[in-house]
């Protein structure tokens, strides 16, 4: 049947110039070839145009929350308040009214207000926090007592919002969370300079809190970092060791078939899946605590494991066998020969994968609701069984509470995470490139 | 075969970090529940950590009210929590599963109600809504006027609910049916807004199921959106979208008093007040659960009781108004934390 067909196809050439028949075609080919072209120009930046509308939008949102305002108060630490019987017992310090202190300082700013409501509209501009904030800095120093200092105290967050400008002044005051007085109060305050806005490191030092100007990441970070440790000890070893068993030791049979299936199948199954997975096995069978980084970590590494062996493979498979052959051929044995020559040719590869997977990792929150980690925690955490949260569920928490000020927290949330990882991504491909060989 | 010799050794670990972990006690308090009662339960765990330097700060995870009474009823000991928020009152099944695992000692605390609005943005005029018109525009089906048969809603505006009303589209932004905001709502206005016509008393006296079903199903053709369980996504999608009308807690109406408006339901506008003194119609009592069983083992609980129903905290300028909660009114305040301290349980 071939042949006539081609028979057929050489019909038309007979009495015609190839060269006619070709230049006939050419401009439709070229006009395909540019479509095709300008088809993909317009993919990539309608991607990329996404991209910087995410980024953008993300970061305009996130970075006032970097800066924080402050208000310079005048405290007066007095002794007769803080330590009436002045032998500077610690009890006797932590038990102190701070408050006071604080509304005695901004009472002193502002004189003339008078009556409960107005004092307590003014007490309002300081943040619940300023009292803590005296209260560790006399125990840490209490020197201070007896003295007179200006202090920069946090303030609130409606006054941090209104100071960078997301509250407006000209809307009836019944639908603003700042009364007129207090706004006439913030700019008397500004006028004298004795409101100004810091870097915000309370972002980085506090756990969270209802407050959102007293809310971090710290404690999500921490977890975070513990999360990934377990995840990391774990998932490497066990996954390289696949790795290398399948690909080298294992004989090729339908056992490694199955096995090869069900882990390619395991990097596709929706993570809520091992969550649900590490409730039941490691929560409810062997009863380790809710909420902690280890049995965090135990799920995620379950869900990296499948990437990391993947990968592993592929980079083992990279490694021509030639080396093989010729480390055999000077004798040594299979172990030697994966030990001393492949494994560490392959190494970089795997090192891209595992930090692929581990950026994977990083970025997970769905999972976590199983195993009790989407929760609001204080404390920031300080071994693998303390109670902690990871930075996408902060982000996701964060993002649900009704307070405005919480909106640029979660942005910048969102942007330490992007940070982690671009660094994780940008350090996978720095590995890639400055130690894969190519055959 | 080294997986096979792995396995049990693995094993007698986790097994024996767990026993250590379960013999070892929690040293802090740990809090389920929903999500709605979440930003009130985490602020009172936050100033109970700040002035008590001798507790920790309790942890308090968002699971879902069913989702926290689950882990609530696991049973009794360190590993299972000791305190569940609910946005509802604890069902008879869930008492008795909790009675099934040992937990028989629950004390039961009001926090306060949680008011449930129907916002829009502020571009569009506010409209006077009843509990009637709203089930009439939400309602998948509605009683025909001339035969008073159930028909598939026919309304497109709010003019065809009520003449009154103006004749924009009927657009209702709402949480899907695993919130509890959700059940609030078709709880308080669904079920209510329906009790006003005729043909439904009829069909509730000869079928009960179905007089039920007619009242609580939510249209499906595409004008009760069901937004997912941010509220304040709604509220954005509100300002993008001055038409919709949006269901959410009143807290964040609150907060976004300068973009929304609350519309005003049996002639009642949602506000601190009037949720509070019962006259706005759509308010819910919100609670928190306590395991009487672990008082003592986990330190900090009696004192954490204390905070939760002190007066700085649920008193009617207590912090907690601040952030949305609308305190009870004073004699049945008192008389909670007065049960509440004395730890008085739910008799079963």
């Amino acid at each position: 049947m071939n042949k006539p067909t081609a028979r057929e196809g050489a019909t038309p050439l007979r009495g015609r110039n190839i060269k006619t028949i070709v230049n006939a075609g050419l401009a439709r080919r070229h006009a395909a070839e540019r479509r095709f072209r300008w088809y993909g120009l317009i993919a990539i930046s309608l991607g990329l145009a996404f991209v910087v509308l995410m980024f953008a939008n993300i970061i305009g949102k996130g970075s006032p929350a970097f800066w924080q305002t402050y208000i310079r108060v005048p405290i007066s630490f007095d002794a007769a308040a803080l330590d009436p019987e002045g032998k500077r017992d610690p009890q006797a310090l932590a038990s102190a009214d701070y408050a006071a202190l604080v509304r005695a300082g901004l009472r002193q700013m502002f004189p003339a207000v008078e009556g409960r409501l107005p004092l307590r509209a003014l007490s309002a501009l300081t943040s619940s926090d300023a009292a803590y904030e005296l209260q560790r800095r006399v125990q840490d120093n209490p020197g201070l007592i007896g003295t007179q200092q200006e202090v920069w105290l946090l303030a609130s967050a409606a006054v941090d919002t209104f100071v960078k400008g997301n509250i407006d002044r000209s809307l009836p005051e019944a639908e603003r969370p700042l009364k007129d007085s207090q706004i006439e109060w913030i700019d008397q305050l500004r006028a004298a300079g004795k409101i100004e806005r810091q870097f915000n490191a309370v972002l980085f030092r506090n756990g969270d809190s209802r407050e959102p100007e007293q809310a971090g990441i710290r404690g999500a970070l921490m977890g975070s970092f513990f999360t990934l440790v377990v995840t990391f000890l774990l998932s490497f070893p066990i996954g390289v060791a696949t790795a290398v068993y399948l690909e080298e030791f294992a004989p090729k049979n339908r056992w490694t078939d199955i096995i090869e299936v069900n882990i390619n199948n395991l990097a596709a199954v929706p993570s809520i899946v091992f969550g649900l997975l590490g409730l039941a096995v490691f929560i409810n069978f062997f009863g380790l605590p809710r909420s902690a980084p280890l049995v965090g970590g135990l799920v995620l590494s379950l869900m990296t494991l499948p990437v990391i062996i993947i990968a592993g493979r592929a980079a083992l498979t990279s490694v021509p066998p030639s080396i093989r052959e010729a480390a055999l051929g000077m004798g040594a044995s299979k172990l030697q020969m994966v030990g001393h020559h492949v494994l560490p040719l392959a190494m970089p590869g795997m090192l891209t994968g595992s930090i692929i997977g581990m950026a994977r990792a990083l970025g997970e929150s769905a999972p976590l609701l199983m195993i009790g980690m989407v929760a609001f925690i204080v404390d920031v955490p300080k071994n693998f069984l303390d109670p902690s949260t990871v930075l996408p569920v902060q982000i996701y928490l964060w993002s649900d509470l009704p307070e405005r000020a919480f909106v640029e927290r979660t942005s910048a949330a969102i942007m330490v995470l992007l940070a982690f990882m671009i660094l994780m991504n940008g350090l996978a491909i720095l590995l890639r490139k400055r130690f894969e060989r190519r055959w | 075969m080294v997986k096979h010799k792995l396995a049990p050794v693995v094993a007698t670990a986790f097994a024996l970090a767990g026993a250590a972990y379960a013999q070892s006690a929690r040293d802090y308090i740990s809090v389920v529940g929903s999500s709605t009662v979440y930003p009130f339960t985490t602020a009172v765990a936050e100033q109970f950590g700040k002035s008590n330097a001798n507790f920790k700060t309790p942890k308090v995870e968002s699971t879902g009210t069913g989702g926290g009474f689950k882990l609530f009823c696991g049973g009794v000991g360190v590993q299972h929590p000791d305190i569940t928020n609910a946005s509802r009152a604890i069902k008879k099944s869930e008492i008795e599963t909790c009675a099934k695992n040992g937990v028989t000692e629950i004390v039961e605390i009001n926090i306060g109600f949680d008011g449930i609005v129907l916002a829009s943005s502020k571009k569009n005029k506010p409209m006077p809504l009843t509990i009637k018109d709203i089930w009439l525009a939400l309602a998948k089906e509605v009683p025909d006027p001339a035969s008073g048969k159930l028909i598939a809603n026919p309304h497109k505006t709010w003019k065809d609910v009520n003449p009154a009303l103006p004749a924009n589209r009927i657009e209702v932004l709402g949480p899907p049916p695993t919130s509890g905001t959700r059940d609030a709502f078709v709880e308080l206005v669904m079920d209510h807004g329906c009790k006003e016509f005729e043909a439904i008393k009829a069909l509730e006296k000869s079928d009960e199921k179905q007089a039920k079903a007619a009242c609580q199903t939510v249209r499906e053709d595409g004008v009760f959106i069901e937004a997912g369980e941010n509220d304040n996504l709604i509220v954005n999608k509100l300002v993008a979208n001055p038409n919709a009308l949006g269901v959410f807690g009143y807290s964040f109406l609150e907060e976004n008093l300068d973009k929304i408006q609350g519309e005003t339901i049996n002639g009642v506008a949602p506000s601190f007040e009037s949720i509070a003194d019962g006259q706005y119609p759509v308010s819910r009592p919100l609670f928190v659960y306590v395991k009487k069983a672990h008082i003592g083992v986990i330190p900090g609980i009696k004192e954490f009781i204390a905070e939760l129903t002190g007066d700085k905290a649920v008193g009617e300028e207590g912090y907690l108004g601040r952030k949305g909660l609308i305190p009870l009114p004073d004699d049945k305040r008192k008389q909670v934390a007065a049960n509440a301290n004395s730890l008085k349980t739910l008799s079963p």
